[in-house]
């Protein structure tokens, strides 16, 4: 193993880097691009649901359920309508997500201590967002519910009551369940997974493609040399990337950074790592760019977009999708990555993740050394 | 160790070297030995396993039988201390265009270990010996195709190698950047390099020292050029007409004919020694009704040498154009 071989090879690697505008935008604008865009586009939040209410009661007690409605940071009363159908116009036409039917005999019912009963529409296409809002709507009106049969009861002079629990609930870690709080984090391994995987593959590809590498080949430069030359260069790459992505988290998304940095640092360095060894395998194998590129976004891109945890959430997914995610290193790396972000926990609970990346990054650097070709054919 | 590494003349040598793709032998059996300081042309059509002979000797492929040894290894075991002491220049230009010139010799001097104090002065050496000083700084991408090649050279040979292998170097490179380009080469030899030279071109062919002829992975021929010429037992004619292909219809059939071959402008024919005469042939072509012919004896050139010898090449030797294995060769 020859350093100064090594370092010229990372030099090189640099300056194609620096002078080509598209790598370049590669490796630093679409980072950028993606925190931005999932950043700021992709909230998984649900509130200010887009409600509509059709009222044909009309009474102040049908008034005071819309009144519920209206308080509730969820629900966005869009206006009242006066016919059904018009409901079911809005939610065809995506002008309204949930509709609230409040029928005649609402307040006589009510009054008389029977069950009264509403309607609420929702739009269920979209099943997730559906779901959140159909459990907003049945908690906020079984509490109003248990409000009105106690008034009820006091009225009738049995004295005050109560619920039987008052849940007091104290969200922790993402206290506000803001989605860009677990998003951006999460992010931070998929763009690392890209820099490291898809761009280390493309430059070897590259370099059998434009016959450099014959050339290469003739030379004193081992192998070893020139993959460890590469791999220095998007490392660096990886790097600046890493701290761009934490600083945009912390410094504009307002991400809460609770964990030791220098933890968080220390496991994107492995993390990255076991990725670079990852691209050099795949180049092992894929000689064209276009195969390099296809490949490195199957094993690398998307995994660690769909199986992390990143987005979708492992305990929902189907058993057999469950035990495959325990192979992608980027599960370990965002369970890390929200651990240090969100609950500021360290090395002591999230061992077990470090020393699988670490496993990982050894175990693919022992395969790519080995199937490293110094051969043309 | 052989034999051959007792003779520290012989700087390049293989033995019954052999290398197959698939069903297709590239290269076959090929026996070479090439002293020290000598220019050697390989040449060739296209696919006779020019390419892939430079690549068994470079070490970028290993032979499927047989051995070669340059500058006193072999290849295939000590595959190292050969790079180390070889430059290869690929067929298809292989440096760095977002690079510039300097920039890419600095890159091929760092991969083979050359001390700063020694490579600034190489360098400068080498740029001015091939004229591309002004052009230090240029971005490789922007130079002209001679230009490319003479960097391409210059990258090759900033460590001094004993042994310097190009393949087709002048390819699609204008005459006078070709002179130049073997103006350096003499100087190389000169002063001690051996060269393993690949060429389509004939005229190429005549500035070696010997010559191999490769055909259909076979080396079919190998002396200097004088002597390939002095062993063409034809005599051959030039002949000129003005229908030149009525001219060339009526010669086939002629008795004792053995080939016509366009030679530029004008024919070459191929006729047994001394079975006719110059005047004899612009006779008969006047008899047919094809004059003005002029016809004169002339020496063959290489490439009559060479298209002669193909041709006497038996068919069952010959099997379908060798394809080049994944990599691109144009």
């Amino acid at each position: 193993m020859n350093t100064r071989r090594t370092r010229a090879v990372a030099r090189k690697e640099f300056l194609h880097i620096v002078r080509d505008p598209r790598s370049l935008a590669m490796a630093l604008g679409m980072p950028l691009m993606m925190l931005f865009l999932f950043g700021y586009a992709l909230t998984l939040d649900v509130d200010r649901i887009p409600t509509v209410v059709y009222d044909s009661d009309y009474t102040p007690e049908s008034r005071e359920l819309i009144q519920r409605f209206q308080g509730s940071r969820y629900f966005q009363i869009l206006g009242s309508v006066d016919q059904y159908e018009t409901i079911e116009r809005k939610i065809d036409r995506d002008q309204c997500l949930l509709g609230v039917v409040i029928p005649q005999d609402y307040s006589r019912k009510l009054l008389s201590g029977d069950e009264a009963e509403i309607q609420i529409l929702l739009d269920g296409s979209d099943s997730n967002t559906a779901s959140i809002a159909l459990g907003y709507a049945e908690s906020m009106l079984q509490r109003y519910g248990l409000e009105l049969r106690a008034v009820a009861f006091n009225r009738k002079g049995g004295g005050h009551l109560v619920p039987p629990i008052e849940p007091r609930l104290r969200v922790w870690y993402n206290s506000e369940l803001k989605s860009k709080n677990y998003i951006v984090p999460g992010l931070i391994a998929v763009i690392l997974m890209i820099i490291a995987a898809l761009l280390t593959s493309l430059t070897i590809a590259r370099e059998w493609e434009m016959g450099t590498m014959e050339q290469l080949l003739s030379t004193p430069l081992r192998p070893a040399e020139m993959v460890l030359g590469k791999m220095v260069a998007f490392f660096g790459v990886g790097l600046v990337d890493m701290v761009l992505a934490i600083a945009v988290g912390v410094l504009i998304f307002q991400v809460p950074l609770r964990g030791n940095p220098l933890f968080l640092f220390f496991t994107g360095c492995v993390f990255l790592f076991g990725g670079l060894c990852w691209g050099i395998l795949i180049s092992a194998v894929a000689r064209s760019q276009l195969l390099a590129y296809q490949m490195g976004m199957l094993s690398s891109f998307l995994p660690a977009f769909v199986l992390s945890g990143f987005i979708y959430s492992i305990e929902n997914m189907p058993v057999v999708i469950r035990v495959i995610t325990h192979v992608v290193p980027a599960r370990y790396f965002v369970t890390i990555l929200k651990g240090v972000f969100l609950k500021g926990i360290g090395f002591e609970v999230l061992w077990a993740e470090v020393v699988f990346l670490l496993t990982f990054a050894g175990i693919v650097f022992l395969l790519a050394t080995r199937k490293l070709k110094q051969k043309l054919a | 160790m052989n034999d051959v590494n007792r003779d520290d003349r012989t700087m390049i040598q293989t033995q019954g070297l052999t290398r197959c793709f698939g069903a297709l032998t590239a290269v076959s059996a090929l026996n070479l030995k090439i002293p020290r300081g000598e220019i050697f042309g390989l040449v060739g059509p296209d696919g006779a396993g020019k390419t892939t002979t430079l690549r068994l000797l470079c070490g970028l492929l290993d032979p499927t039988e047989g051995q070669a040894w340059v500058a006193g290894y072999d290849v295939a075991r000590d595959t190292q201390p050969v790079k180390d002491r070889i430059g290869y220049m690929a067929q298809r230009f292989a440096l760095y265009g977002d690079l510039t010139v300097e920039e890419n010799m600095f890159f091929y001097a760092d991969l083979f270990g050359i001390s700063m104090a020694h490579r600034d002065l190489l360098m400068g050496s080498l740029l001015k010996m091939t004229r591309m000083e002004p052009f230090r700084k240029r971005q490789v991408g922007r130079l002209s195709g001679g230009m490319k090649q003479k960097l391409a050279l210059m990258c090759t040979l900033l460590h001094r190698p004993q042994i310097l292998f190009l393949d087709e170097p002048t390819s699609g490179v204008d005459p006078v950047s070709r002179r130049d380009f073997w103006a350096i080469l003499y100087q190389l030899v000169r002063d001690g390099m051996t060269v393993l030279v690949t060429t389509a071109y004939l005229d190429e062919a005549e500035r070696c020292n010997r010559v191999g002829l490769l055909h259909q992975g076979h080396l079919i021929s190998c002396d200097s050029p004088e002597a390939l010429k002095s062993q063409l037992e034809e005599a051959c004619f030039e002949v000129q007409g003005v229908n030149q292909r009525a001219v060339r219809e009526a010669l086939q059939v002629f008795e004792g004919v053995i080939s016509v071959e366009p030679s530029g402008a004008t024919l070459h024919v191929f006729m047994p020694p001394a079975h006719s005469s110059a005047e004899v042939l612009e006779k008969k072509l006047h008899e047919k009704g094809l004059g003005p012919v002029t016809v004169r004896p002339v020496i063959p050139s290489l490439e009559d040498v060479f298209i002669a010898l193909i041709r006497k090449t038996p068919r069952n030797a010959q099997e379908p154009p060798m394809p080049q294995g994944g990599t691109t060769r144009t």
